[in-house]
């Protein structure tokens, strides 16, 4: 479903960038990159609450005319960014809602992982088939 | 091997060898060692037994052994530094069997380093590649007594028949082998004639061996051995055992080799030697170690950081951050295989599987291991595993070699037997149950001090740390010292011979003093005062040059004049001034008094010194202890970091 996902630090540099093979993946990435700042001003919006009143799914954070961007912030300010096409209508919020529920499990598992050290980029098997069995399913 | 010659040996050496180990070693040393050694049983008639210590192990067959280890060079390095085979200059049985101890370390993923050698360790092994697997110890009752024969030594040993075994693998080989041999200089290269089955060592051996054979009776008396005779010999006595066992590892490698299983299949020892290794680390077995605990252990193992996250994803089934039995037993033999050669599976493979594993051996076994000695256990609950077919023979295993590395292309047959070499357990140190706590106990402490200290200090810091002990009595910072505390030893001591003296040196200030001072009063006063302050004083000028002291004394004799004149009313320092009674003493007579005083003035310091030197040695410790603490702690804060809340 998803065209690009991202996984980025509370520092804001990326842990984990999975984009599916087009002929210019480097604008998936300005555009994980751009999303950063609506990531931001999403929680700050939210900050005045209490962190943890805080939602952790931020929903779409822009439409392109190609892509939608949907976000997500885990309560240790690590950000999941989903990228997806926006030709596919059928993705419904629940749907995306969903993903990202199975990208923070999946996150959590890895930092479960003792030999993770949190902060390094993400090399888990584990984790990769998941986000490519996310990925697959928009081809 | 009759290796019954091994008599007592000598003043035993700082190791400890296991039966099994002692063989292997004596073995090995004997091959090294060729001829002159007496060989390791099978040695010819003429075999001077005499002085089997006396041999050493030649430079060159020792570095081949070494290679054939596959440790780094560095590490061989450092192995032959800390045997102290580089200072002494040769290989002596005693360098030897360090060395080979260093290597099981080595291999088994310990640091280099002497500690490592004290607690029970696999065999080392040396593999000469693919040829290892070729190797096996065919008949263990060839194993005894008979040496294999090098092809041109035919009269040296009677191990003829068994070295045809061998000569066809062996020979295959000589011919690469043997151009290294020759360059050798010195006949010691040619010295090993002892081999026995099972070691690829031994067909390297033998084929260095080739050149020159007649070369090794020369080297009999050879100059270079010297170490006791002692331990030359009862390392040949223990050589027999160790190989027979060895044999019987290898038979049950061919045996395992029959099972198609694939070699994520937990053998029976293996399970029994994690089964150890977890109950080491943590005493519950049913309960689970914690991430970090297991992460220190694992990365003993010398793997690579992402192949042992790799290797926990696939291991921790519920992804808690914790391993409990079966989890951990999977992620162990994992890290073995992986050890071996074996590339990591996709997946965890079913007989991996937690489940599985729990089926395969039933919580009842996990805990007959805890209370039964572990020999004693597993036949016990024989699982209808076929496993446990080793089992019976398992038993006569003398120790625990970590499987050669030579699988590169994933020899199955290999692997599999390498794998289920792999766990021989430390069934022979474990029969004994007394052996088990300590080896249990010794192991992790000794694979590494620095981990075993974190990772007490990191059980410490699951439970609500708690506080270091503080020593109530002492004070935390060195300038605080309690004198009082020091003193008092030094004090109840000399407290006879404290005051007598003092007196002979009244207190420096109190020249002024004594004079104007009423004499009733000063009496008592200049006698503690002065048994302190002569106390400390001579503490302080005792240690000084004489000069110094001798104007003091020159100052104190008017002091013990007036001291006198008042003391000579009122006894009140007792002996002390019926020893300071003294009309008019000479300079010479006063100063021999001081001397005498200046002396137990020197004894009291040095015995407080001793006590201040303890003190501090205290005070270091705990400071280390508290520095870990604090290290654990900080570890546990970065790890717990990404999950807190900002």
């Amino acid at each position: 479903m998803a065209v690009c996902i991202a996984v980025i630090a509370k520092e804001n540099y990326p842990l984990y960038i999975r984009s599916t093979p087009t002929e210019n993946e480097l604008k998936f990435h300005y555009m994980v990159h751009t999303s950063l700042d609506v990531v931001d001003e999403k929680i700050s919006a939210m900050g005045k609450a209490l962190v943890d009143q805080r939602e952790l799914y931020l929903g779409l954070l822009y439409p392109t005319e190609d892509y939608k961007v949907y976000g997500y912030v885990t309560n240790s300010k690590v950000k999941f960014v989903m990228v997806v096409d926006s030709s596919n209508t059928a993705l419904r919020d629940n749907e995306i809602r969903s993903m990202f529920r199975k990208l923070h499990n999946s996150y959590t598992d890895v930092m479960c992982n003792p030999f993770y050290n949190p902060g390094d980029r993400i090399q888990s098997r584990a984790f990769d088939n998941m986000v490519t069995s996310m990925m697959i399913q928009v081809c | 091997m009759e290796v019954a010659a091994g008599g007592g040996c000598g003043a035993g050496p700082p190791l400890l060898l296991s039966d099994s180990e002692q063989q292997c070693y004596s073995e090995l040393f004997a091959r090294c060692a060729g001829a002159s050694s007496g060989g390791p049983g099978p040695g010819p008639p003429e075999a001077t037994r005499v002085a089997p210590g006396t041999a050493t192990a030649a430079a060159g067959p020792v570095a081949d052994l070494f290679r054939a280890s596959q440790l780094p060079p560095e590490t061989l390095h450092q192995i032959t530094e800390l045997c102290g085979a580089k200072r002494v200059g040769y290989f002596g049985p005693t360098q030897f069997y360090i060395a080979l101890k260093l290597i099981a370390a080595a291999q088994s993923g310990l640091p280099v380093r002497t500690e490592s050698i004290k607690c029970e360790l696999p065999l080392p092994r040396f593999g000469m590649a693919k040829s290892d697997g070729e190797m096996r110890f065919g008949n263990p009752a060839e194993l005894h007594g008979k040496k294999v024969q090098i092809p041109y030594l035919p009269t040296e040993k009677n191990s003829l028949k068994r070295m045809d075994d061998e000569d066809k693998q062996q020979e295959s080989q000589s011919p690469t082998m043997s151009p290294l041999a020759s360059p050798p200089s010195s006949p010691p290269h040619y010295q090993r004639v002892s081999l026995s089955h099972g070691y690829s060592k031994l067909r390297s051996g033998t084929e260095q061996m080739h050149p020159a054979p007649y070369e090794t009776r020369q080297p009999i008396g050879q100059p270079e051995g010297s170490s006791s005779e002692g331990p030359g010999v009862k390392p040949l006595h223990r050589q027999a055992s160790l190989i027979r066992s060895f044999s019987v590892e290898r038979e049950l490698q061919d045996n395992n080799s029959n099972y198609p299983d694939e070699p994520w299949r937990i053998t029976e020892e293996q399970r029994e030697y994690y089964v150890n290794q977890f109950r080491s680390l943590q005493p519950d077995p049913s309960s689970f170690i914690s991430g970090s605990v297991a992460k220190n252990f694992f990365t003993k193992s010398k793997l690579s950081i992402p192949e042992l996250s790799y290797i926990w994803e696939l291991s921790d089934a519920d992804c808690d951050g914790a391993l409990t039995l079966p989890e951990f037993c999977a992620a162990f033999h994992l890290i073995v295989a992986r050890k071996n050669g074996y590339p990591l599976p996709e997946g965890l493979p079913p007989t991996l599987q937690p489940e599985y594993l729990q089926a395969a051996f039933p919580k009842s076994k996990w805990e007959c291991t805890i209370f039964d000695s572990y020999s004693e256990s597993m036949p016990a609950n024989q699982q209808p595993c076929d496993l446990n077919r080793m089992e019976t023979s398992v038993k006569d295993m003398a120790d625990f070699p970590v499987p050669t590395q030579d699988v590169t292309t994933g020899d199955d047959k290999q692997a599999l037997n390498s794998t289920a070499n792999e766990p021989s357990p430390k069934d022979v140190a474990e029969d004994t149950a007394s052996k088990d706590c300590n080896s249990l106990k010794a192991r992790p402490r000794s694979r590494s001090y620095s981990s075993t200290s974190i990772e007490e200090t990191m059980k410490r810091g699951e439970n609500p740390p708690t506080p270091p002990p503080r020593p109530q009595k002492t004070h935390s910072r060195a300038s605080s010292l309690d004198l009082n505390k020091v003193f008092q030893p030094s004090v109840p001591a000399a407290n006879s011979g404290l005051l007598p003296p003092p007196p002979a040196l009244p207190p420096r200030p109190c020249p002024t003093q004594s004079e104007p001072v009423s004499e009733a009063d000063l009496h008592p006063q200049l006698n503690r005062a002065p048994s302190q302050a002569a106390e400390s004083s001579p503490k302080k000028d005792a240690p000084h040059a004489q000069p110094p002291s001798k104007p003091i004394r020159r100052k104190f004799r008017p002091e013990n004049q007036t001291m006198e004149s008042q003391e000579s009313a009122a006894a009140v320092g007792g002996a002390a001034s019926a020893a300071m009674v003294k009309p008019h003493p000479t300079v010479q007579k006063q100063s021999s008094k001081q001397k005498k005083a200046i002396q137990t003035a020197i004894r009291k310091n040095k015995e407080a010194n001793a006590v201040l030197a303890r003190l501090n040695s205290e005070l270091q410790q705990q400071l280390k202890e508290v520095h870990q603490e604090r290290i654990a702690l900080e570890n546990q804060l970065e790890q717990l970091r990404p999950v807190t809340v900002l």
